[in-house]
């Protein structure tokens, strides 16, 4: 975890970082209103939320462009909303109804949209890492310049197809970034108890793949890494490894009590390294808004979560037919 | 405004839980993120955070309290300013109750029916008049993928040593050198990697032909195949399918022992969202194969390489596609169905030649596609010879027999004229000596006895 940086003054405007600012509230304040939803029966089942690590999906966004494509595991309502995708489609999939992304039938592990080319939302731990790959192997093939944001925790960075992956996206000059969105814990398990080096990206070196650390709770430091892979990729280098160290607040999943780690633990990422309140502070320190014009976007964003929440309750139960459809295209 | 702050539900499973401890008292300002209290649920002790900021006004359920359902209010939240003794004492649980359990509503409306049976296609596949030629599997399947990657260019071929090798077992011979190392890749020995890379490309787009080298090598890729390219169209709501042919040879090749003779069809079968295709003749390999390669869904489409090298009817003619999901009757008869598929067929037809020499007409259908079945055409048949055997490859429990048993038991019970038997191999791993492979696999002999027993012989 490394401790938030301070001393050097970020080249970003106000409304810059006003946007990250915004994005950032959203997914949080979506995910604390899922984990309430969740409380009150609404959604079922597995539900991993995202708190905590906002700036990694904001910060590489910022470094994406029309066209690129994102793909992650189960840990995915930051990604989707920080793609564009609908806040009240995202929660009405989480609780199973019409309107919701996959028409209710994927719920929170399993969502998709063609659309903002985020290719899912995987349920099986590290299976996304080769879907990824292909994504990047399907733009090389048609030569559109795409690059494709593959997402996987530490945990699934021990995974064997992650390194047959990384192989072949080597000898193939795939243009994929490899995002190691390490947490710290696989579930109950931390990073020194399952995994024989400490920083992962080294072992992109055995197969000739760059990479780098980034501080993944400063939103800046993330999108400038994102810059330079996003620049490796389009140039025909091949893949790229960003190696983002982050930290989850809640749970593995919503039934997960945590006994693996203190509460002082989580106390103290939370009040010293905090991804939203940085950048709360530079906005407010470089006077590039005020405590009221932070109060309106609150208010904004918590707007769109309450019209999402409703959302995702008044939309009915998809149809009965729907159990037939989409097997065969 | 005052909310009610409502027993959560903190596992999949949890309807009731005991409130083991408040770590606020009436009066306290939380925020976002604070824990407010222990709850013990049926899996562990959790941690319950605030949500909304405001005071705590109101404690409805004191610490220690069991059996707390999940929804019923246990503190009320207040602005600062707001009186939380004006509050009405604890608002009727059910009001919130009722807006969790929207599953309850619909469970008297009738369970969905599945969609009918097909009706039976005997229509011919190519024009009677066709010319002829022979061809063996192995050209038949080359030609294939030949046809195909010339009419699509986001056709391709991946796997390992179908270019520069010119394929393990020959079948992409020639497609390095048409097409080029764009399109014709060899992949490193590395099946689950490169599957999961195929299919991803398909969602991106392209048309990927996935050769294993063998099916028994496909198991670890299988994840990939099932969890990926079989479900995805479903899980998206019907945005993303997955248009990929994996092939390769399955079943015994010769002496190759237990690890590389497992006949896959009845694992794949399995799967919704897949379709399973195993020819027998050289034709059917062309045909079905361009059809399974145009077609946007998942098709595993399994070979045989004892067949490879055999040589069938080829007709002359241009595109030669055949439906999936459509069986061949090969033989018409009236006194017994024998229904196959891949190298069965060779079983069941010698069978069935010999059975001739003793007056049993046996009628045999090829079922050619595994899933999506047709099972109206073997339906018509057993309604006609009233007994019925099936031959295959694979092991005996949970075989394709035994799933078409069990339709026609459903729906021809009463034409049946004898148990149905089918024949399968062995229930043993694939041994080694000559003399015992030939033991563990399926005969002529066995299916000619089998054939016997229906018709009381």
């Amino acid at each position: 975890m490394a401790a938030r940086k301070t001393t050097k003054k970020p080249n970003v405007s106000a409304e810059e970082l006003k946007t990250y600012y915004r994005e950032m509230l959203l997914i949080r304040r979506f995910e604390e209103k899922a984990g309430q939803l969740y409380g009150m029966g609404l959604i079922g089942g597995f539900c991993h939320l995202y708190i905590g690590q906002e700036a990694v999906v904001v910060g590489l966004e910022a470094a994406a462009k029309e066209g690129d494509k994102r793909i992650t595991s189960y840990r995915d309502h930051g990604h989707m909303l920080a793609c564009g995708m609908e806040p009240g489609g995202v929660m009405a999939e989480l609780t199973g109804r019409e309107g919701g992304l996959s028409k209710g039938k994927g719920g929170s592990m399993h969502m998709f949209s063609k659309e903002k080319h985020f290719y899912g939302g995987h349920g099986i731990v590290g299976a996304q890492v080769p879907l990824g790959a292909g994504l990047a192997f399907a733009d090389k093939y048609k030569e559109n310049g795409g690059v494709t944001f593959t997402y996987f925790g530490d945990g699934a960075a021990n995974q064997g197809q992650v390194y047959e992956t990384f192989n072949m996206a080597a000898i193939w000059d795939l243009p994929v970034i490899f995002v190691i969105e390490n947490n710290q814990y696989a579930m109950g398990t931390a990073q020194t108890r399952s995994t024989s080096t400490k920083d992962i990206y080294h072992r992109g070196e055995a197969f000739g793949i760059p990479g780098e650390i980034v501080n993944g709770m400063d939103v800046l430091a993330v999108k400038e890494a994102g810059e330079k892979a996003v620049a490796h990729c389009r140039a025909g280098k091949g893949p790229y490894i960003l190696e983002v160290k982050t930290y989850r607040y809640r749970g593995h999943s919503m039934s997960d009590p945590a006994k693996y780690r203190t509460r002082e633990e989580v106390q103290k990422v939370r009040e010293q390294s905090d991804p939203i309140e940085h950048v709360r502070e530079l906005l407010l320190t470089g006077k590039h808004a005020s405590e009221d014009d932070l109060k309106a976007i609150d208010k904004e964003i918590k707007e769109i979560v309450n019209q999402a929440a409703e959302f995702s309750k008044e939309s009915p139960e998809p149809s009965l037919d729907e159990l037939w459809t989409d097997i065969y295209a | 405004m005052a909310t009610e702050i409502l027993m959560p539900a903190l596992s999949p499973t949890m309807e009731e839980g005991t409130l083991a401890k408040w770590l606020v008292k009436e009066g306290d300002t939380v925020s976002s993120g604070d824990i407010m209290a222990e709850i013990e649920t049926d899996k562990a002790t959790m941690e319950f955070e605030a949500v909304d900021e405001g005071i705590i006004g109101k404690i409805l359920i004191e610490e220690g309290a069991e059996g707390v359902k999940v929804n019923t209010p246990i503190a009320i939240l207040v602005e600062e300013g707001e009186d939380a003794s004006a509050l009405p004492a604890a608002a009727p649980a059910a009001a919130a109750g009722t807006e969790a359990a929207p599953a309850a509503v619909e469970e008297a409306a009738p369970v969905a029916t599945a969609p009918a049976a097909p009706v039976v296609d005997l229509s011919p596949d190519w024009p009677a008049d066709a010319e002829m030629a022979q061809q063996t599997v192995r050209e038949a399947l080359r030609d294939a993928m030949a046809e195909e990657m010339r009419g699509d260019e986001d056709v391709y071929l991946m796997g390992e040593e179908v270019a520069e090798y010119q394929g393990a077992y020959k079948i992409s011979q020639g497609l390095l050198d048409e097409f080029g190392a764009k399109r014709v890749i060899d992949t490193p020995i590395t099946e689950h990697g490169f599957a999961g890379i195929a299919v991803g490309s398909a969602f991106g787009g392209l048309k990927p032909i996935v050769e294993f080298m063998t099916f028994n090598f496909a198991m670890q890729a299988i994840d990939q195949i099932i969890n990926s390219a079989a479900k995805t169209l479903y899980m998206s709501g019907g945005q993303m399918g997955c248009p990929i042919v994996f092939r390769g040879p399955n079943g015994a090749a010769a002496r190759v022992a237990a690890q590389h003779s497992q006949d896959y069809t009845a694992w794949y079968m399995q799967i919704p969202g897949l379709k399973v295709v195993m020819p027998y003749s050289a034709a059917d390999a062309k045909g079905l194969l361009k059809s399974a390669i145009r077609d946007p869904n998942p098709v595993v489409f399994l070979e045989n390489e004892i067949l490879y090298g055999r040589s069938f009817d080829m007709p002359q003619v241009d595109d030669l596609t055949i439906p999936l999901g459509k069986a061949r009757i090969w033989r018409e008869g009236s006194d017994v169905t024998i229904v196959s598929f891949g190298i069965g067929m060779q079983y069941a037809l010698e069978a069935a030649d010999k059975l001739a020499e003793d007056g049993i007409s046996a009628e045999v259908i090829d079922l050619r596609t595994i899933r999506p079945m047709d099972t109206g055409a073997i339906l018509n048949s057993v309604m006609k010879t009233n007994r019925l055997v099936t031959v295959e490859e694979g092991w005996p429990q949970g075989s394709v027999g035994n799933y078409i048993s069990s339709v026609v038991m459903q729906e021809a019970f009463d034409y049946l004229d004898a148990p149905v038997i089918n024949c399968t191999g062995k229930d043993v791993p694939m041994p080694y000596a000559a003399n015992l492979e030939k033991l563990a696999l399926i005969t002529t002999d066995e299916v000619i006895e089998a054939v016997k027993q229906v018709t009381y012989r």
